[in-house]
């Protein structure tokens, strides 16, 4: 994977660029690009609290995000995600507010319940060797309709704790606030950052994605830990659903629909290969990033529309696809 | 699979050696509930010189869904898939609606050419998919991600955000209009007769089966995969225009947004109960007309219930989980202790 990059050019070879970081280093570069741009174009985007709730708004994203990285890194695909913030949110809300059940026993019992969900599909992908596909749409469909067989209305959350947590605001030193959302996120990137490089778990999630008959062949525990990655996932979109619950204060099972596309979005604008094998995490926190900045640009013009982030979105995608074809054929040759 | 003339007996003796059975059985298994636990779901009543009744509703609901698994069929026949449809069909409502217009008396364009349009627009989103498969090399679930996120934005684009709601009534006929029965089941029947003709009396059905089942094997044969797979994936574009024309027709309007909601998926279960390997290599389009009504007649089964339309929902995820499972050969194995083992 070492390549010289343009072998002419002297800075090249010195710094002897990694081609495996040009997918994360283009999408970190666009982010950086666009919000210079957008900072110079629209005033009050460049601020320290614009940027915070670029945060505060899509921290839920992000930690669904990271979860998503895992299965598609490891070649699979999830689409209960979106289902599953739903669900946890609809849930906790009924728990809370019906049960009176006090938060200490319903966070927990929700993680849990998210963690098992995803272990079922892992087990149904690797074991009966159902397309990942298949199974998390069968995962998707359960947990929509189990929201409704929970109420079909909205719950507001009253609960003094969820209140608490909602409405607290970390200073930072540079101005600006931040919520504890976005604490939970930037915590749940660093967990992940390091599950995937520094443990044995994330390096068999990279050989899985890039050939799991060889992960197999290598002795790799490849049952063991799919079934884990897809837990991993539904523990994340489970977490991704408490987060969510502090942010809009009510569960509703109509709650992020559609986000799971976003989410993959983010994931393959984010530099990962959505066939597997290739990419970071935190290529991933700038996919969610880029999207966040092109609705805070919408909303600040005032005169685009909220359509216009599904193409640009679309257009982004198609763009890094492109990219991976290109490098993955510079790969073979 | 099936063949247009074929007699009777010929047709039976395939249905059983293939995997209609099940599918015929759970269409069966489900009427025949309804049967016992539905009072009057198999009255039909005929008002104005049409007919009225459950099983009438669910071919009338159920004929997008129907024309969608058959472009669907196609597209899985050669081991892709297409996600786009939902978008897609909601992409050909909006231009049908906002050539046509709110007014009720006339057209702003005349209907064939709203229709058209319509369709050339479907019919190049499914084009379009077909180069990033084939041209691009992109595997079929990416590529055609790129339309499901885009598509329902540009739908919102054609419609500039509203709902464009459709008052001209010749338009209405197509999706909600009746020559005795449902008119949009000639439609279905029309696009089944086309398919069906266009794959088993031409070579096209024996292509899509030998990509489908040995892709590397049927480029040695000299196969060109590429105009194949364009074909398939246009084909499944023009259909999932067909069926957006059909639904906004059906509810006179057009909804950017929420038109063909998880439609892609609903299309993809179809095919999956109808008989046809999710991996490609056969593929049956009664299969998947039988699958499409499956689903039609749960929902409308839940629906005459009185039980909230989302739950639904659950329903379809055991059915998933059943259908996938009965695939799954590792599953099968399970059993083959018990059982002889059979083939298919």
């Amino acid at each position: 994977m070492l390549a010289q990059f343009g072998n002419p050019r002297a800075w090249a070879a010195r710094f002897r660029f990694d081609r495996r970081y040009l997918p994360v280093s283009v999408t970190i570069g666009l982010f950086v690009l666009f919000y210079t741009l957008a900072a110079l174009r629209y005033t009050g985007i460049g601020t320290v609290q614009v940027f915070s709730n670029l945060l505060i708004d899509n921290a839920f994203l992000f930690i669904s995000a990271i979860g998503m990285t895992f299965v598609i890194l490891s070649g699979g695909i999830d689409l209960s995600v979106a289902a599953v913030i739903a669900f946890t949110s609809i849930l906790s809300a009924a728990l809370l507010e019906q049960a009176m059940l006090s938060p200490v026993i319903v966070i927990p019992l929700v993680l849990l319940i998210g963690a098992l969900f995803g272990a079922a599909m892992g087990a149904l992908i690797h074991y009966f060797a159902i397309p990942p596909f298949i199974a998390t749409l069968a995962g998707m469909f359960l947990a929509r309709g189990a929201c409704f067989l929970i109420s079909i209305y909205a719950i507001p959350i009253e609960n003094a704790f969820y209140r608490a947590v909602a409405q607290y605001q970390i200073r930072l030193p540079i101005g600006g606030f931040i919520s504890i959302n976005v604490v939970i996120a930037l915590l749940m990137l660093v967990v992940a950052i390091y599950i995937l490089h520094y443990t044995r778990f994330g390096r068999t999630v990279y050989a899985i994605g890039g050939n799991e008959q060889s992960a197999l062949l290598m002795g790799l525990p490849v049952a063991r830990t799919k079934v884990l990655i897809y837990a991993l996932n539904g523990f994340c979109s489970a977490l991704a659903g408490v987060v969510y619950s502090f942010y809009m204060l009510s569960g509703y099972g109509l709650y992020a629909n559609g986000f799971e596309l976003d989410i993959i979005a983010a994931v393959v604008i984010g530099g990962t290969l959505l066939s597997g094998g290739f990419g970071y995490v935190i290529g991933t926190f700038f996919g969610v990033l880029i999207q966040g900045l092109i609705q805070v640009v919408i909303t600040f013009d005032g005169t685009l529309n909220s359509w216009w982030t599904r193409i640009v979105v679309g257009v982004l995608t198609l763009f890094f696809i492109g990219m991976q074809r290109f490098l993955i054929g510079k790969g073979h040759s | 699979m099936t063949s247009l003339t074929a007699k009777p007996g010929a047709v039976w003796a395939r249905v059983r050696v293939g995997n209609l059975t099940w599918a015929i059985l759970a269409l069966l298994l489900i009427l025949g509930f309804n049967f016992f636990f539905t009072p009057g779901f198999f009255t039909i009543q005929v008002r104005d010189g049409h007919l009225f009744g459950s099983l009438i509703d669910i071919l009338t609901f159920g004929a997008s869904l129907m024309i969608l698994a058959i472009g669907m069929t196609l597209v899985i026949g050669t081991g892709g898939v297409d996600l786009s449809v939902g978008p897609v069909a909601a992409i050909s409502g909006a231009v049908a609606a906002s050539l046509i217009g709110g007014a009720s008396d006339a057209s702003q364009t005349p209907l064939w050419l709203a229709v058209s349009a319509a369709l050339l627009v479907a019919g190049l989103c499914g084009a379009w998919n077909g180069v990033l498969v084939a041209w691009a090399g992109i595997q079929p679930i990416i590529a055609t991600l790129i339309l499901m996120v885009a598509g329902r934005g540009i739908a919102q684009l054609i419609t500039k955000g509203q709902i464009l709601t459709i008052y001209y009534e010749p338009y209405h006929f197509i999706g909600g209009g009746f020559l005795v029965i449902p008119f949009s089941i000639f439609i279905v029947a029309a696009v089944y007769t086309v398919v069906a003709l266009l794959t088993r009396r031409t070579a096209l059905g024996l292509l899509i089966e030998a990509i489908g089942n040995n892709a590397s094997a049927s480029r040695y044969s000299g196969i060109d995969q590429r105009l194949v797979k364009l074909l398939v994936y246009t084909i499944s574009g023009l259909c999932a225009g067909v069926a957006g024309i059909i639904i906004s027709s059906n509810v006179r309007s057009a909804d950017g947004n929420n038109a063909g909601l998880w439609f892609e998926l609903d299309a993809i279960l179809a095919v999956a109960i109808g008989g046809t390997a999710l991996s490609g290599g056969r593929f049956s389009l009664v299969g998947s007309l039988i699958g499409a009504l499956i689903i039609q007649s749960l929902v409308t089964t839940i629906y005459s219930f009185g039980v909230a339309p989302e739950v639904t929902l659950v329903v379809k995820a055991v059915v998933v989980c059943i259908v996938s499972l009965l695939q799954s050969a590792r599953f099968r194995a399970l059993f083959r202790g018990a059982s002889q083992p059979q083939g298919g």
